[in-house]
């Protein structure tokens, strides 16, 4: 796969679905792989790539993942129609997380997803209109210099 | 050491994947929070919890784990078992307790 010229895909993440949820970072990481990315690099955004989708899966009605990869670096933005946050300062809280008693039982809710991404990616940036959804765009650098 | 000797030694049940026991095991990871197995297991791990859902499956998958170890003789969904065997992931179950499990498969691999 060349990417002289870049490639963006876009995948469709359905809110509440759980049988299908992660599937679409599988898919995110098997393409990264093909096209030849350091190893490092996508493991840290096969994490936070996992994680935004499970945002969405668990707090929204439906959202979009698209990722754009060129020469120089390649971004995972995930923009959802749903109930957004808030607080963001507060969601980014090692520890904090609004989720039900059932996903908590199910291991989800731990209060890592949005530190978990901002950690793993290079740059990272978040939006949220209460009522309405959030954006977040993570930004991955294929530099291997400037690799965290 | 292989997914295979561990299975024998720690007497575990194999549900799917059967093809995919001669996988090196290269460590153990004991958590039932996803977020934490997403952020902190490695590739080659052998992923153990108490978790029985469908979800376990893309974890194991995304972070290339060596396999799946359900403690305390808790069946897994049937949707889970067919989602692993889809994506080739080694779901085994045991009948001992994650303390117990961990601790021989420490003895086994640990360094």
């Amino acid at each position: 796969m060349g990417i002289e010229n870049g490639l963006s895909q876009t995948f469709e993440i359905t809110g509440n679905d759980f049988s299908k949820a992660g599937s679409i970072s599988t898919t995110v990481k098997e393409i990264l792989q093909e096209i030849g990315i350091d190893s490092s690099v996508i493991r840290r955004a096969a994490i936070a790539s996992y994680e935004a989708e499970m945002n969405v899966v668990m707090y929204a009605d439906k959202g979009q993942l698209i990722l754009t990869v060129t020469p120089e670096k390649f971004t995972i933005s995930v923009e959802d129609e749903g109930q957004g946050i808030e607080n963001i300062e507060l969601a980014m809280q090692e520890g904090y997380s609004t989720a039900t008693e059932e996903m908590r039982e199910m291991g989800f809710g731990a209060g890592m997803g949005l530190p978990n991404i901002k950690k793993n990616s290079d740059e990272f940036e978040i939006a949220s209109i209460p009522g309405k959804g959030t954006s977040l765009k993570m930004t991955f650098n294929l530099d291997t210099k400037k690799e965290k | 050491m292989k997914l295979k000797a561990i299975i024998e030694k720690l007497n575990l049940k194999v549900l799917t994947a059967q093809e995919k026991l001669d996988k090196e095991v290269t460590g153990g990871y004991t958590s039932d929070l996803l977020s934490d197995v997403i952020a902190n297991s490695k590739e080659g791990d052998l992923w153990i919890t108490l978790q029985t859902h469908q979800n376990i499956i893309a974890v194991a998958k995304l972070k290339d784990l060596a396999g799946i170890v359900i403690v305390s003789n808790r069946e897994p969904d049937e949707d889970t078992q067919k989602k692993a065997q889809e994506e080739s992931v080694p779901l085994m179950i045991s009948g001992e307790r994650a303390f117990e499990i961990s601790g021989k498969l420490y003895g086994l691999i640990g360094s």
